[in-house]
């Protein structure tokens, strides 16, 4: 059976490392630049989107297992951090720390539940109990229901500096993406990451080596629902909104389409997902519902044509690793 | 009129016929989804999508050819099969080999597509669809009003899914579709051609999805969204009762739809939480499902 992630056959060469290296400095200059290029807000919510679709690939690409209610995380982070920053007049950095935490938590509790099954059904439950605290948003007084949360402040970080410049916002963003990308890569590197690899490969024998795999999962589950929520915290200041759309579940397919279309299991794909698709619908829009079919066709594109998504068939073909 | 709990027997009644309508539903959607599941091994996520394209199918049919609702009760179904085993042929067989993402992938797109296409000629407003005459009117059973069509819809979909268990468990045919799912290649080397199996299994549960669909026109509106938001509660009845059996999933199915129904009575708040609730419950009490026999 061809798994979600292929495993490498080769041993990894000196070229490997250096691959990584190189795309990650071409990664840098090229967020560092693009600013002066195009507009900083669409970089800023691409950036969020892409730290989402990297913490949602962490789950599905190095632990194989697929969460279909990443929404609820990355939602939830962003009601609270809204929230946080506009009635309680949190800071901004306190703002995103209260809307990760909230993710975390919330990520702890859906994780405990469905670690208890695995495939198939592990992404029913992860769906079920996003559309349950869907439910909640659209009941909850605070979250303001169909109109979200609007006007958010995006304040003074650390009490100084004036994030309404667009230019300061996005030195942010970018820091916050950075370091969310690199903690991913250090996690997926780790020892940790090498038993989370195992239990992709083979979960029994992984328990057969002594391996508590369910605590591994559950830390997997809750790392990554928590990197969620840092970007969702994030884009609810950086666009000063928190609404239904983050939470619903055609968010959490945009995110697994976002990843599916760059690369599962690759560390730049996510990255890459997340810019393409976004930049689609910011051109698409004009043609209103289309989107949806088009979404939907570049899906069965990519399972019946491109399992490797775009950075996982470049990869491929250059014979590196990305 | 006489009150239990303090609620009027109207009411509770009243909803309690809604819980057994949708609990229809849930169990005639998520038979099929069993069924394929057994089959294909590929959770259906575009089972929705085909329950409202039974319903569109009906709505169309009426509109173009005239044709009302009983007509359209069969050749909805029929139209949305083939369809089904269009996608099977076109897709799916290519998905066997893989890990079972890939399925679930693969129709969750197909559901997109379906919706889209539906959104942008028909709006995502519902059109209505009216009972047909037969069936218009009701009984006063004293304690409470039945309408005509709300009984029958129970009733239909009882018949449908305790004849799909029949089929499954008792017949001959039902047994070399359980030897399939047990061995395929098994059943292979005794001659049977598994493969056409498959795609004719797919059809048949796609079109169970649109005969639901059909059923639920005149009750809903007709809309592209209908199937949606039913299908993520409907795969929460399935971890609720494990696809291991098909009497299992229409008992869940029903008895959630009874369970929502009172807590419509009881906890208004909680009526579109509940099911995921019980969900969770389960999940850390029988971690396997109600029926479910394996992880």
């Amino acid at each position: 059976m061809e798994r979600v992630v292929e495993s490498p056959a080769k041993k990894p060469s000196a070229l490997r490392t250096q691959s990584e290296t190189i795309a990650f400095v071409v990664m840098v200059a090229a967020l560092v630049i693009a600013p002066f290029f195009t507009y900083p807000l669409f970089l800023m919510q691409a950036m969020c989107f892409a730290l989402f679709a990297c913490a949602f690939n962490l789950l599905i690409g190095y632990v194989g297992l697929l969460s279909f209610g990443h929404a609820l995380y990355f939602g939830w982070a962003s009601y609270l951090s809204a929230h946080s920053a506009k009635v309680w007049g949190l800071s901004p950095e306190l703002a995103i720390l209260t809307g990760t935490a909230t993710a975390a938590i919330c990520g702890l509790i859906a994780g405990s539940l469905a670690i208890r099954r695995q495939g198939i059904y592990f992404a029913m439950i992860t769906l079920a109990l996003a559309q349950m605290m869907y439910f909640f948003a659209l009941q909850a007084k605070f979250t303001g229901g169909e109109d979200g949360i609007q006007g958010v402040p995006r304040g003074n970080l650390f009490g100084l500096i004036d994030l309404r410049n667009e230019m300061t916002m996005y030195a942010v963003v970018l820091a916050i993406f950075l370091c969310g990308f690199m903690f991913i890569y250090r996690i997926i590197h780790s020892p940790f990451g090498e038993v989370l690899k195992a239990i992709r490969e083979n979960e029994p024998r992984a328990i057969s080596l002594g391996y508590k795999t369910d605590r591994y999962k559950l830390a997997a589950f809750v790392l990554s629902a928590t990197l969620a929520g840092v970007a969702g915290a994030t884009k609810a200041i950086v666009l000063q909104l928190a609404s239904l759309t983050d939470v619903n579940w055609p968010m959490s397919g945009e995110v697994v389409l976002m990843t599916l279309v760059g690369g599962l299991g690759t560390i730049f794909g996510p990255l890459v997902g997340a810019f393409v698709i976004l930049l689609m619908q910011f051109k698409l829009a004009p043609i209103g519902e289309w989107v949806l079919v088009i979404q939907g066709s570049i899906f069965v594109a990519c399972v019946l044509l491109f399992r490797r998504g775009i950075i996982g068939e470049l990869a491929n073909k250059l014979r590196v690793r990305l | 009129m006489f009150e239990i709990f303090g609620i009027p027997s109207q009411a509770l009644f009243g909803q309690l016929l809604i819980g057994l309508i949708n609990g229809s539903f849930y169990a005639l959607l998520s038979l099929g989804l069993a069924v394929i599941f057994g089959m294909l091994n590929i959770i259906n996520f575009s089972h929705g999508a085909q329950y409202m394209m039974g319903a569109f199918a009906a709505y169309l049919i009426l509109q173009y050819f005239g044709l009302g609702y009983w007509p359209a009760l069969i050749i909805a179904p029929i139209i949305v099969g083939i369809t089904g085993i269009i996608i099977e042929r076109l897709f799916l067989q290519w998905l066997y080999k893989l890990d079972h993402l890939y399925g679930l992938l693969l129709t969750f797109g197909l559901a997109l597509i379906f919706e889209g296409v539906a959104r942008n000629y028909f709006g995502s407003a519902g059109l209505p669809y009216t009972v047909p005459e037969s069936l218009q009117g009701g009984q006063n059973l004293g304690f409470m009003f039945l309408p005509n069509y709300r009984a029958w819809v129970i009733a239909a979909s009882l018949t449908v899914c305790i004849a799909t268990w029949f089929v499954i468990e008792r017949t001959r045919l039902g047994a070399y579709l359980r030897a399939a799912t047990e061995n395929p290649t098994l059943v292979r080397a005794f001659g049977i051609n598994v493969s056409r199996m498959i795609t004719l299994t797919y059809g048949f549960g796609v079109a169970l999805a649109a005969f639901a669909g059909v059923m639920a026109a005149p009750i809903y509106n007709v809309s592209p969204q209908m199937g949606s938001e039913l299908i993520i509660v409907v795969f929460a009845v399935v971890v609720i009762g494990g696809m291991g059996s098909i009497l299992g999933a229409i008992v869940t199915g029903f008895g959630l739809g009874v369970i929502e129904g009172l807590t419509k009575v009881f906890f208004p708040e909680a009526s579109n939480t509940v099911i995921f609730v019980i969900m969770a419950i389960v999940l850390l009490v029988r971690p396997a499902g109600l029926f479910g026999r394996r992880g």
